[in-house]
């Protein structure tokens, strides 16, 4: 075990570095760039029932240290993931990887994830019931303790990798939908998905997104993510995936500090495809001068007293 | 796709918001026309793409309009300035089916990616015809650079300052072998409808990555979905979904 090694969900990452789902594609992108098998794992496209277009263009807009995205769940469908996307993922990347799915109802995340448990590539299940970019799904889940433990609860009976329930930031007390998750059998939590937001065209007078409000991510959410994982942290006994604007090495260990057993990174490899790789090679000088051996030794490392 | 740091050797203003900017760096793979560069900016979390104008050995021509913040803080960028730059992104012309006389059309900002393909066309022997779509006169920049290369040059404006009165699609020619065109979507539209030739059109969107990793600008096409900045921005006329 190498000193970035820690354990997700019973399962060890060689490095607590995560793309992202949404910011990584199936990773083709960035093999052709570097050998993603430094990566712990990533989380891959979110991967819903029935392949969707996603939202109409312009989906993206530029914000102060962030952007807005507003995406839409964009992707083949999970029988195409499978017979399509996941072989040739697998010519690039050796480990297991962390399946994203999100859903319009509660059957359909179950049939979703049961289909991707099935796959010996699939290491963890991450189930976003925090998408703030489509309608009458995604985010409705995880706004209400209910909701959040009811998809909990009927993907648990129908998986046997890790769950991890990926939470919205934009609710009251975050706390508390982890707590149900928690209760209803998630193996973990990650956090935080984007917050919703939108900007204005003021020469047209009308919505810069197409799809008009989005998710706002990058540095300009780090406080706020943190801040969450902090509480969360708190609130559960199980692992917590840390993520939000963490764009350095620093922040990478700031969440761990909070109490990240992982970090994912996410609207960085967008400006920066080759970030996971610099911070991944950055880890260890940093750790050095902070007098960290091993970095799972600081997880929630500032929670005392 | 690679991430190379360019100096900028020279940034000055051409026309009215529109800027020409050589920088020198690594140009390699980049060789296909109407690919584009994907620029840091500081004090910007996007990059911003802009089309390669012309490459020859290390030095990157661009030519861009200042349309936004970001834009507006590359024209104030002095000289040996250092840029980090995604460079060979996007698919790019193919050039491969232009036949003996093919036809550029190229309106304002859309007309930068078409200097390098012409000067491709005409170094394989090529009859081009190029017809430059400006607003007024004061806006029209490259008519001579295109004429330099030994293309035959048609500019248009809108309100009759220069050339022929109107849009590229009252100067096109009565015989062309194929067309490759860019610029804003209204014109591409007008272009579509005023040619039955088979031709190639290179589209603009608003991108996060620029290298096809987040399904920023993905659209509908005959052959399933693309994304302009990876599979796109060139796509070819029978591919193409026009959506109304």
């Amino acid at each position: 075990m190498g000193r970035l090694s820690t354990m997700l969900c019973g399962a060890e990452l060689d490095s607590p570095i995560i793309p992202a789902s949404g910011t990584f594609g199936y990773g083709y992108e960035f093999a052709e760039l570097y050998d993603i098998n430094i990566l712990g794992t990533f989380s891959f496209k979110g991967t819903t029932l029935e392949p969707r277009f996603g939202n109409p263009t312009p989906r993206i807009a530029e914000a102060s240290s962030g952007m807005l995205n507003a995406v839409g769940l964009q992707n083949p469908g999970v029988d195409k993931v499978i017979s399509e996307e996941l072989p040739k993922l697998a010519k690039v990347f050796r480990k297991p990887v962390m399946a994203n799915v999100s859903g319009f109802s509660v059957d359909e995340y179950v049939e979703t994830c049961a289909k991707l448990d099935a796959q010996e590539q699939v290491g963890w299940l991450e189930v976003n019931i925090s998408c703030p970019n489509v309608h009458g799904g995604g985010m409705s889940f995880g706004t209400s303790a209910a909701s959040a433990a009811e998809v909990t609860r009927e993907v648990k009976k129908v998986t046997s990798k890790p769950v991890i329930m990926k939470l919205s930031p934009n609710v009251t007390d975050i706390t508390a939908i982890a707590r149900a998750c928690e209760e209803a059998g998630a193996d973990g939590i990650s956090l935080i998905n984007t917050l919703m937001g939108m900007r204005l065209d003021i020469r047209r007078r009308r919505p810069v997104l197409a799809n008009r409000t989005g998710g706002l991510s990058g540095p300009a959410v780090f406080p706020v993510a943190l801040r969450m994982v902090w509480d969360v942290y708190e609130a559960v006994s199980i692992p917590v995936v840390g993520m939000g604007g963490v764009s350095s090495a620093e922040d990478v260990i700031e969440m761990m500090l909070a109490g990240a057993t992982a970090v994912e990174i996410g609207s960085a490899n967008l400006t920066d495809p080759y970030i996971c790789r610099d911070i991944t090679e950055r880890l260890p000088e940093l750790m050095d001068s902070l007098g960290i051996v091993d970095i799972k030794d600081i997880i929630g490392g500032a929670h005392n007293g | 796709m690679k991430e190379s740091v360019f100096r900028i050797k020279e940034n000055r203003n051409i026309a009215p918001l529109t800027f020409l900017m050589v920088l020198e760096g690594d140009c390699a793979g980049m060789d296909r026309p109407g690919q584009f560069v994907n620029i840091k900016i500081e004090g910007f979390f996007l990059r911003r793409p802009i089309s390669v104008c012309d490459i020859r050995d290390s030095e990157l021509t661009l030519i861009y309009k200042t349309v936004g913040k970001g834009t507006l803080a590359m024209s104030g960028m002095k000289e040996g300035q250092e840029l980090s730059l995604l460079t060979g992104l996007g698919n790019g012309y193919d050039i491969t089916k232009a036949g003996e006389a093919p036809l550029l059309l190229g309106g304002g900002a859309g007309v930068p990616p078409l200097y390098l393909l012409a000067r491709k066309l005409r170094e394989e022997g090529k009859k081009v015809s190029v017809v430059l779509g400006f607003n007024r006169s004061e806006e029209i920049f490259f008519e001579k650079e295109f004429s330099d290369l030994g293309c035959d040059v048609t500019v248009t404006t809108v309100d009759g300052s220069a050339g022929v009165r109107g849009f590229v699609t009252d100067g096109m020619p009565e015989h062309y072998s194929y067309f490759y065109t860019c610029g804003p979507e209204p014109m591409l539209r007008a272009v579509k409808r005023a040619t039955a030739t088979s031709g190639q059109f290179s589209f603009e969107e608003r991108m996060g990555c620029g290298f096809g990793a987040c399904m920023g600008c993905t659209c509908r096409t005959v052959t399933g979905y693309k994304r302009i900045c990876k599979d796109g921005p060139v796509l070819e006329k029978e591919e193409i979904l026009w959506e109304d």
